[in-house]
């Protein structure tokens, strides 16, 4: 599987979020996704970055434009050095939430994707990685 | 600072978001809608999403706090113009956006606003 294109954005405002949804938008396009894989694959980012902002005190995204063997596809990789996350297995359940949100944004940007992992340590940090195909 | 505009039509209040909001603005947009709805003593508001190309839990769960403000207000809100890739996406995600009235269209929208005022005995 070949990485085609390489971005870093940093993610340390809401002003920064939207600019997260652009990119993802924009790469989503040029991977010649379908609107519906467009909207899914920008409101998991949008969920996410919101995630590294909020949870996660700041942090950036990678984002990567892919190719595996003429399958194209986009991969977003989120990760703050925030306090991590306790209970990986409850934060992925639909309505659990630390903070005052409706606890969906883990949980939806998993069935929005395609690949889903989730790695954390308390007290080191939280990294998400996305990826939808084409 | 940047601002999402609100039109009173009558005894209406109307909203077109046309930009991606980012959260601030999305609160933002929540305050001036409640001040609005006691200032002008509206009885409806319409909200248009044609120009959204997201909707995520934040701005889901600001539309339904908008609906459940408005309603201990004593005023309706009718959300109208989702795209299609945005109503698969939500559902998806997990939202319902419970409580909260949608039309296909403006003209709808409005149609709709006006029986449900109707209905309540405001006219």
């Amino acid at each position: 599987m070949a990485v085609v294109d390489r971005f870093v954005q940093p993610i340390q405002s809401s002003e920064d979020v939207v600019r997260v949804r652009q990119i993802t938008r924009e790469r989503a396009v040029a991977q010649g996704f379908s609107l519906v894989d467009q909207t899914k694959l920008v409101t998991a980012a949008s969920e996410l970055a919101r995630n590294t902002l909020e949870y996660g005190g700041g942090g950036e995204v990678t984002v990567e434009t892919l190719n595996d063997g003429g399958r194209k596809g986009v991969r977003l990789t989120f990760s703050d050095k925030g306090p991590g996350i306790e209970n990986v297995e409850l934060a992925l359940k639909d309505g659990y939430t630390t903070g005052n949100g409706l606890g969906l944004g883990l949980s939806g940007a998993k069935r929005l994707s395609n690949e889903f992992e989730l790695h954390s340590k308390p007290g080191e940090g939280t990294r998400v990685m996305i990826a939808r195909w084409r | 600072m940047e601002k999402i505009p609100i039109l009173r039509m009558g005894r209406f209040l109307l909203v077109t978001i046309q930009v991606d909001m980012h959260d601030r603005l999305a609160l933002q947009l929540q305050d001036d809608l409640t001040d609005r709805i006691v200032k002008d003593r509206a009885h409806g508001v319409l909200i248009d999403i044609s120009s959204l190309e997201v909707v995520d839990s934040f701005i889901g769960r600001m539309i339904s706090n908008i609906a459940a403000m408005a309603s201990v207000l004593d005023a309706r809100t009718v959300v109208v113009g989702m795209q299609p890739a945005v109503a698969i996406t939500l559902v998806e995600l997990g939202l319902s956006l419970e409580g909260v009235r949608t039309a296909l269209n403006v003209d709808k929208g409005m149609e709709l606003l006006r029986e449900e005022v109707a209905a309540a005995g405001r006219v």
